[in-house]
């Protein structure tokens, strides 16, 4: 069944690359990705005789993403592809790091909604990022490249893209709440993150595009350090603070927890890199609420998994175990708020 | 009526250690990564069998004080969790972190001890 599949999918990705990157351009290596409930992506060549080009695919099958409504709440909305490629194609102008987009979608091409872009070299797995004597010089200078970065997302005029959801602090607050509702368990720990999120709200801030899931885990990186910045699904407009809020969550610093942006960088690093790139002020309450904000959200989607894999959607002996890591965050948030 | 020996622990053990010695260095890439996932999940669960009741007990102890109430441990943690929704336990709050802060401590013993290692103040 899976490999019908794949043959389709290969059958029609070759004739769609045909007629964008030429006649006599082959599809070799594909092979689907692992990760993501929401799309799929692929990894193939694109092979001319001359020329071979390292791409991926992303899509929607059915031209929309899949309904993820498990816990009877809308999961942290994402974007379709097509807004996800619009998103990419603005920041790419904007001066940010992406893999370049070649080609999107078209209905004739018979693969759904989506797009191609180059395959980018280079290491994403934090944990190595993190401990390889190779990333040495980019740990160094990741920090910085992080908040030039942002700086340029958020700055990214939103009245040219297609509308995004708007997620100021509040309505993700309460959204949540309704996720922690619908998972079912008392959770006093992260009841009482709650409460002081809501009695910590930053003020209301003009929405500006923020990336939604901007983290270590989410870079391909190089011995220079960031190549690209991946995974664009989640973006929608909110406070800019909340990217730089979840860079620096304890959960993405993989064990090295002196180093408080991505286990590789200084809080101050990033923040004067943001503000000399453009960026308004870092508000340091801001950030704290963020940071917070963040540890509960990963909490909590720790606790999904582990529910997506009692629904049977999948079923899967890795996203059981992940429920086991909420207790993380609920140390964390004490930690933090205690 | 008891099991006979090896009992559920020592069973879990031995499970473990079979994939660990015997299954682990057959495999490579996912098929790797999931039974190490699935190796450190037994460990987990002979330290709950172990650990468990007693930190169960304690929990349960210590929110019957907070609350005043009686019950099970899955009544009892609801009701906190309503009260601190309700705000009903905000001039207790050193009180309830104090509680949840056992708490945390009793459940990363079980999921991840090495946390409570790793994010500990070196001892001075």
């Amino acid at each position: 069944m899976a490999e019908a599949r794949d043959e389709a999918v290969a059958a029609a990705l070759a004739a769609a690359v045909g007629r964008r990157l030429g006649a006599a351009t082959a599809v070799e290596r594909l092979e689907r990705v692992a990760g993501g409930s929401s799309c799929e992506t692929w990894s193939f060549d694109a092979a001319d005789g001359a020329e071979r080009r390292a791409l991926i695919l992303r899509r929607d099958p059915d031209g929309k993403p899949a309904e993820e409504a498990l816990a009877g709440v809308d999961f942290g909305p994402g974007t379709d592809r097509d807004t996800e490629c619009s998103v990419q194609v603005a920041v790419a102008a904007a001066g940010v790091p992406v893999p370049r987009v070649h080609f999107r979608l078209e209905p004739a091409d018979g693969l759904g909604a989506g797009y191609v872009m180059d395959r980018v070299d280079g290491e994403t797995i934090a944990p190595r990022i993190l401990r390889r004597a190779a990333y040495a010089g980019a740990r160094r200078a990741m920090a910085r490249q992080c908040g030039d970065i942002l700086a340029r997302v958020h700055a990214v005029d939103v009245s040219g893209l297609p509308a995004l959801h708007d997620l100021p602090p509040r309505v993700q607050l309460d959204q949540y709440r309704r996720l922690l509702d619908g998972l079912g368990e008392p959770h006093p720990v992260f009841e009482l993150a709650l409460r002081w999120l809501d009695e910590h709200l930053p003020p209301p801030s003009p929405p500006a595009l923020v990336h939604g899931d901007f983290r270590n885990g989410n870079f391909v990186v190089g011995p220079e350090g960031i190549r690209a910045v991946l995974d664009w699904e989640l973006a929608h407009l909110g406070d800019p603070m909340e990217d730089l809020g979840w860079l620096c969550v304890k959960s993405w610093r993989y064990g090295v927890d002196d180093k408080p942006v991505g286990g590789f960088g200084e809080r101050e690093d990033l923040f004067a890199a943001y503000e000399a790139a453009g960026g308004a002020p870092v508000d340091r309450r801001a950030m704290r609420f963020w940071e917070i904000f963040g540890t509960l959200r990963w909490g909590e989607i720790c606790l999904y998994q582990a529910y997506r894999h009692l629904s049977g959607q999948p079923r899967s002996v890795e996203l059981a175990a992940i429920g086991r890591r909420a207790s993380e965050t609920e140390y964390d948030l004490l930690a933090l708020i205690g | 009526m008891a099991q006979d020996r090896p009992t559920a622990i020592e069973l879990l053990e031995a499970v473990r250690e079979f994939l660990e010695q015997r299954v682990m260095p057959e495999l490579d890439g996912h098929t790797a990564f999931f039974t190490r996932v699935s190796i450190n999940v037994l460990a987990m669960l002979e330290r709950e069998l172990e650990l468990g009741p007693g930190a169960d007990e304690a929990e349960a102890k210590r929110l019957r004080a907070l609350l005043g109430e009686d019950g099970d441990l899955a009544r009892l943690n609801a009701l906190l969790a309503r009260r601190l929704r309700e705000g009903a336990l905000d001039d207790r709050r050193q009180e309830v972190v104090a509680h949840l802060r056992q708490t945390v401590r009793d459940k990363l013993a079980i999921a991840n001890p090495r946390y409570l290692d790793e994010s500990e103040p070196p001892a001075s």
